[in-house]
């Protein structure tokens, strides 16, 4: 279970560009759930899954994990219980190293890193069938540095290297946001794989509020930094876009024609 | 042409040794993307260490030992100037160098330069025995250095760790979310560096029999130009790690016989050093300048199929 207390961010605090991106942000993740996130452009979708990685440390409040506080817990040591996937397809990888490398460092996450040698053979082989039982193509290219892989099966890769070691939680960062309609789909039908074999819980940012409906069992709406829609189980089953499009003018107080631009 | 051959085995052992810096700067500038400028004043440091040390009486490998370690501890201090106090990483390397130009002068008794005699000290190279084909011949005991560590630094960079500090340097985001502690990490590949540097610079004054504090001086350029060098030249066709590293030393060979060749040629050694750095600069320039043409091309093309 991941709970956030309270918590506060603010960005480029005393300048012109102070922005409050997470306004007392309460959010209580039980096991098993697959969270999508949706939220118009600077809800705060994005900083609320990096307060949860580490990557800055928040203003205030708490994220307590399965009853352990962790918010002054550096973000490389967060990693051992978080698989995440980013925006940019860049991001997840390092491209000037092999396929079975990328994914040997991805399966030593939380575990200390010492003299012996970073790859064994019977990774190989187990790297081997885990590519190929996810079809990509990628199973032949084991020796390629990720460098020259498309955007797609980057990303793909990412998202095998973040659950290669079962996380406690899943964090996807508009993780289809960058790639082209069909590989998006590919990626996306990948993920709800892993994560209902793997049972991962699961926040994953969207855009596209047709697969934030379709995919989890709860729907999370954000605006200005703070939950303001939360909805699970059947109720969530039932949405259709159009409710979802009322339901944020109604709790966000913006006029809906602005927002279908920035959510559909 | 005689004198051409009789200066190229000195010019070969001077590659050499260099070769051991180029590696050094390898690891920081290559594997972990930084530009430290420590370099310039561990080198010197490796020197100082290693000539008072022989001149107190110790064993030459031990003296080259402790040299390695006090070229870690500078590079210690470098890293920890960039990750623990938000210093960018080039002026994190300044700020050593400059202190170390004190340190140094500490190191050598407030005297610029020190001696060190091949008479009286069992040094593991000097330029006096270059010429012979004996085992004192220092070309061969450097060849020797060079392949034990090219072997140890191939190994070291397959480990976990070794793979974590290549992460690091490739992709820092990428890295912390695996649950690297990149910090700690540049940290150990700053030290490495400058621990290799160090022993490059301590070769490097018994070679020439003596310690100068300005000896690291331009190090960096010389460093850069011989990692530049390999790649040029090898890139195309050596492709794995260990090869890399043989690349670089190749490299530095290359530097310094043409080095020779031009000073017999006639060129005025106080230009040297703007030459070196030119050389460096167009070099680093080239893929540059290449990204921008084929980008300029590319944009023609896309105009092109538009109309």
């Amino acid at each position: 279970m991941l709970e956030l207390i309270n918590v506060n961010k603010t960005f480029n605090v005393g300048t012109a560009n102070e922005k409050k991106a997470l306004d007392n942000l309460s959010l209580t993740l039980n096991d098993e759930d697959f969270v999508t996130v949706i939220g118009g452009n600077g809800a705060g979708k994005s900083t609320m899954l990096n307060a949860i990685a580490g990557t800055f440390r928040i203003d205030s409040g708490s994220i307590i994990l399965d009853g352990m506080n962790i918010t002054s817990l550096p973000e490389h040591k967060r990693a051992a219980f978080l698989g995440r996937v980013f925006q940019d397809p860049q991001m997840g990888t390092a491209p000037s190293m092999m396929i079975e490398e990328n994914m040997a460092l991805a399966a030593r996450r939380g575990q200390r890193r010492g003299l012996s040698w970073g790859i064994s053979e019977a990774e190989r082989t187990q790297y081997y069938e885990l590519l190929k039982s996810f079809d990509l193509g990628l199973e032949d290219r084991m020796t390629t540095k990720v460098g020259i892989l498309s955007g797609g099966q980057r990303q793909a890769l990412t998202l095998l290297m973040a659950t290669i070691k079962k996380p406690k939680f899943l964090l996807l960062d508009e993780h289809t946001a960058a790639l082209d309609p069909k590989t998006a789909a590919k990626v996306l039908a990948l993920s709800e794989e892993i994560v209902t074999r793997e049972k991962l819980t699961t926040l994953m940012i969207t855009h596209n509020m047709k697969d934030a409906i379709r995919y989890g069992n709860r729907l999370v709406m954000m605006d200005e930094g703070r939950i303001v829609l939360d909805i699970s189980g059947e109720a969530k089953k039932k949405l259709t876009v159009a409710e979802l499009l009322a339901k944020f003018s109604e709790a966000s107080g913006h006029d809906e024609t602005s927002d279908k631009m920035l959510l559909s | 042409m005689t004198s051409l051959l009789n200066a190229l085995p000195g010019a070969v052992s001077q590659g050499l040794i260099w070769g051991i810096m180029a590696i050094g700067v390898y690891i920081t500038f290559r594997v972990l993307d930084i530009a430290d400028l420590t370099v310039d004043g561990s080198l010197a440091t490796g020197g100082a260490t290693c000539i008072m040390l022989i001149r107190a009486g110790l064993n030459p490998w031990v003296a080259l030992l402790i040299a390695f370690a006090v070229g870690m501890i500078a590079g210690f201090v470098t890293g920890i100037l960039h990750t623990k106090c938000g210093i960018p990483a080039i002026l994190a390397g300044i700020l050593t160098q400059l202190s170390l130009y004190s340190i140094n002068l500490r190191i050598m008794e407030s005297k610029a330069n020190q001696p060190v005699s091949v008479d009286k000290y069992p040094l593991l190279v000097s330029s006096r025995h270059v010429g012979g084909f004996t085992l004192k011949n220092p070309i061969f005991l450097m060849i020797i250095i060079a392949i034990v560590l090219i072997t140890v630094l191939y190994w070291f960079f397959g480990t976990e760790k070794g793979c974590s500090i290549r992460a690091t340097g490739a992709n820092s985001n990428m890295a912390r979310a695996q649950g690297i502690n990149t910090n700690s990490n540049k940290i150990l590949g700053l030290m490495l560096s400058n621990g290799l540097v160090a022993v490059s610079g301590a070769l490097l004054a018994q070679y020439q029999g003596s310690a100068d504090v300005n000896m690291g001086r331009g190090a960096i350029v010389i460093g850069l130009a011989a990692v530049i060098i390999g790649e040029v030249i090898f890139g195309k066709i050596f492709k794995q790690f260990w090869l890399t590293l043989l690349a670089v030393v190749i490299g530095a060979v290359i530097y310094y016989v043409v080095l020779q060749l031009v000073l017999m040629m006639g060129l005025n050694t106080n230009d040297l050093k703007m030459l070196t750095a030119v050389i460096v600069a167009i070099f680093l320039a080239i893929p540059f300048w290449k990204n921008k043409i084929a980008g300029k091309r590319l944009g023609k093309k896309e105009a092109s199929k538009d109309a």
